[in-house]
């Protein structure tokens, strides 16, 4: 494996993590634009305009853009989530001058009106596919209930009345401010070589615009208790709680993400031996979110709603005991050799890579090849986990509720 | 596509191995087809084999359920457990040297379980508990519906077995399961990544050579489903709408054709459903079609989910264009196919789970393997004119339509 970097005098930031013997490429656009970067009015625009992206500029139609990609057999999408707009694909390496070509494409489409009328019906579909998605629905609510009037509470599809109401002109003005050169990270794993990155990264990125967006980043002071339920006939019981977690900045991340492991993982962890495997619950997990500036513990409950409360309660005693008691080096041992195992098979494909390789950068301009972030992993300790429960003790701020339930106790 | 090292060998009492050496990985990962699947649960007890592939890993040989998930934890192995129509697969992957620790323990779970009784109600609500999900997820569930239309039974039905069925299910049930499946002479295991040979059937022939040869059951008998139209209401954000119809199954020589015909329907953002459904009428986000099977036999399965108001059209829609193939195809669009399968072959090759899942199954359908120079000279060899003759002798026709959502739909008549 070989790293490089280079800046081009726009401000785009390119980094590669090259290796000669893989079978493929992968190569990822992220952009620092998401929800959290949205005023009201144009609720869920970076998700649409990920949507519009993919059809075409004044050289390519959409029809085009989909063609060449399918001509080159590449695996290739997109993702928008609170803080990063990702453009990816993977293809195979002699492909690599096409599949930058489009890719970069993506990054400046026209925008024409009449495609951005047709995709709004497709957005509008999508927001309702989610909507029958009941562990999304709640997973929605408790962020926008737990970061009220913080940027991060934004949502990421917006609602049928934000989408219907946007206008491609505000989508314009979006876009000129949001992608600018200095905003973006071009990320690519694998097969290539630097010289011809460089080359072709030049030939399709050096005139685009510099500059770079202010982003607010103060950790969120969610308040206490509070609480939304959505009624729907269904047969579970879905709960998702939030409380403050390490930022993506904070050192503390990693213990962060073992304890998740440790407590909360889908197979030989704390809450998994308690519920699931007792079948009180059919899901039964912690996970740890980090965001710039902020972070979450999220706890997730998917259970028959009457053993809803029963089932709250045993989490909160697990939680109890941890916070006054951590966990065992025996735990901790186990879930070092849980994520260094998904670590390194992940890392045997190009595609694996990519996320870890643009998420470094983007959030820390730190680079990582596998054996730094096995060597970190290795030096987190039990005291390293105390500090940690001690700034964000394990528990919940805010609940939200979908399912059958019109109360849930705290 | 360079050179593929796969070799085989059946031990005496049965057992196959099917593995696949592989360059540039540190991994190994393995699939071990058991033949126990949902299909062979007796009639008023479906989901036997489901409850029986989680009670299975609780506790074998030496060790209980929790000291049998740490040994794994410890190995680093990423694993995964489940029953599908005809099997019950344990797969899993983790760094090549580990991969002897790690099948010893699955020497005793294949062949030393405990199924242990008072962890029985445990295993059969986790079972419930997953089926309930399935009603509360209208696309899921169309599929799931979809399924047990079009396929005869016990093959359409859901692997995961019929909520109505688990208060029957006792604990002697799954043991039965267990002494009637669970025999070397149909398992196949496959093994896939930084392996010797030689090794691993040595390894494979400790650990499972004193595993007893037994007589196979009987295979159970197909029932077909006469009715073609469904409707389900619920009341659900968007109608999810699943169309079923024939195809070829793996293994016959068609099947390539059969694979293109689907691929120019639904393979990548340029194909026609996106296009048509998608990209032009802004119908619906998801839109597909995949070609699925038994031994046997073939089915293409369509879905699409939208708002109910535009439910009709985008019906209409769909089918128009299942059937509309039939006029003609591209050049172009065979191209596109061959584009992606000559990709995505070759990157198969950087995913050892990959490798050995599919060793296993086609160990499975074809009692061989087929490398992915065959398949790929297969494909390649493909033209227009054979692909649209395929559809012309398996036309889209005779539809199995399910619908899930506020209201029904109409289904055209004429094409049904």
């Amino acid at each position: 494996m070989i790293f490089h970097k280079v800046q081009l005098k726009n401000g785009l930031q390119i980094i590669a993590e090259l290796n000669p013997h893989a079978h493929s490429v992968a190569v990822g656009y992220f952009v620092r634009a998401g929800s959290r970067d949205e005023s009201t009015p144009v609720s869920g625009v970076s998700h649409f305009l990920e949507h519009m992206a993919f059809k075409g500029n004044e050289k390519y139609s959409a029809d085009d853009v989909n063609r060449i990609f399918d001509e080159i057999g590449a695996n290739y999408n997109a993702s928008t989530s609170e803080e990063i707009t990702l453009f990816y694909g993977s293809f195979l390496p002699e492909y690599i001058e096409t599949a930058m070509e489009l890719l970069s494409t993506l990054i400046y489409p026209s925008l024409r009106k009449e495609d951005f009328d047709m995709e709004k019906k497709v957005i509008l579909e999508e927001i309702g596919m989610y909507d029958d998605l009941h562990s999304f629905t709640a997973y929605e609510k408790s962020m926008q209930t737990h970061f009220a009037g913080h940027p991060l509470g934004q949502s990421i599809l917006g609602t049928v009345q934000s989408i219907t109401d946007l206008t491609d002109d505000q989508m314009r003005q979006y876009h000129t401010d949001h992608y600018l050169a200095g905003n973006l990270t071009l990320a690519i794993a694998g097969n290539a070589d630097w010289d011809q990155i460089l080359e072709l990264a030049n030939r399709f990125c050096a005139d685009w615009p510099a500059g770079t967006c202010d982003r607010p980043t103060d950790e969120a002071t969610p308040a206490k208790n509070r609480q939304v339920i959505i009624e729907k006939e269904i047969q579970q019981q879905h709960i998702m709680q939030l409380a403050p977690a390490p930022a993506a900045q904070d050192p503390l991340r990693l213990p962060a993400e073992l304890l998740s492991v440790i407590l909360g993982d889908d197979s030989n962890s704390r809450l998994y031996w308690k519920l699931v495997d007792t079948g009180l619950a059919e899901s039964a997990e912690l996970g740890f979110n980090e965001y710039d500036g902020s972070g979450t513990w999220l706890t997730y409950l998917c259970s028959d709603p009457e053993l809803t409360e029963s089932n709250l309660q045993i989490f909160q005693e697990i939680y109890d005991e941890v916070n006054a008691n951590g966990v065992t080096q025996e735990e901790l041992d186990r879930a070092k050799n849980k994520i260094a195992s998904r670590l390194v098979l992940r890392s045997e494909r190009p595609m694996g890579r990519l996320s870890s390789l643009g998420g470094n950068w983007v959030y820390r301009q730190e680079y990582f090849s596998v054996e730094d972030d096995l060597k970190l992993l290795e030096s987190v300790t039990l005291e390293s986990i105390q500090e940690l429960l001690k700034k964000y003790p394990l528990g919940h701020s805010t609940t939200a509720a979908v399912g059958p339930m019109v109360t849930i106790g705290d | 596509m360079g050179k593929q090292l796969i070799q085989t060998h059946q031990f005496a009492n049965g057992l196959t191995l099917v593995t696949e050496t592989m360059e540039g990985v540190q991994s190994a990962a393995f699939s071990i087809m058991v033949p126990g699947g949902s299909i062979y649960d007796e009639p008023h007890r479906r989901g036997t084999a489901s409850i029986l592939s989680d009670l299975i890993t609780r506790g074998a040989g030496p060790y209980n359920s929790q000291q049998l998930s740490c040994a794994l934890d410890d190995l680093g192995v990423q694993r995964h457990e489940g029953a599908s129509s005809a099997h019950i697969t344990f797969s899993g992957a983790t760094l090549a040297g580990n991969l002897g620790e790690t099948l010893k323990i699955y020497g005793e779970i294949l062949k030393a379980p405990h199924l242990p009784k008072d962890q029985f109600d445990a295993s059969r609500a986790g079972t419930a508990q997953a089926l309930l999900s399935v009603e509360d997820d209208p696309r899921q569930k169309a599929m799931v519906e979809l399924k047990r239309r079009t396929f005869p039974a016990p093959w359409g039905l859901p692997s995961d077995g019929e909520l109505a069925d688990l208060q029957h299910i006792t604990i002697k049930d799954v043991q039965a399961q267990y002494e009637s499946c669970f025999h070397p002479n149909e398992t196949i295991i496959g093994i896939a990544g930084k392996i010797d040979f030689e090794e691993v059937k040595q390894m494979i022939e400790e650990i499972f050579g004193d595993w007893e040869f037994r007589a196979g059951r009987e295979e159970p008998d197909l029932v077909p489903e006469e009715e073609k139209i469904f409707f389900t209401e619920q009341e659900s954000t968007q109608s999810h709408i699943g169309i079923a119809y024939d195809a070829v199954p793996y293994g016959h020589p068609d099947y390539y054709a059969a694979w293109a015909a689907v691929g120019i329907l639904s393979g990548g953002m340029s194909s026609r459903l996106f296009t048509e459904v998608r990209e032009k009428r802004g119908l619906c986000y998801t839109v597909s079609a995949s070609l699925t099977g038994m031994p046997g036999l073939g089915r293409v399965l369509c879905y699409a989910g939208t708002t109910t108001e535009r439910a009709q059209e985008t019906l209409d829609v769909t089918l128009q264009e299942l059937v509309r193939v039939g006029e003609g195809i591209e050049e172009s669009e065979l191209e596109r196919c061959k584009a992606r399968a000559k990709s995505s072959l070759v990157m198969s090759q950087e995913s050892s789970s990959s490798r050995a899942s599919s060793i296993a199954r086609d160990w499975y359908y074809l009692q061989r393997v087929t490398t992915l120079d065959q398949i790929s000279e297969e494909i390649q060899q493909l033209t227009t004119k054979r692909v649209l003759d395929y559809i012309h002798t398996y036309p889209a026709t005779n539809f199995t339509v399910l619908t899930i959502g506020p209201q029904p739909l109409e289904v055209p008549s004429d094409i049904s």
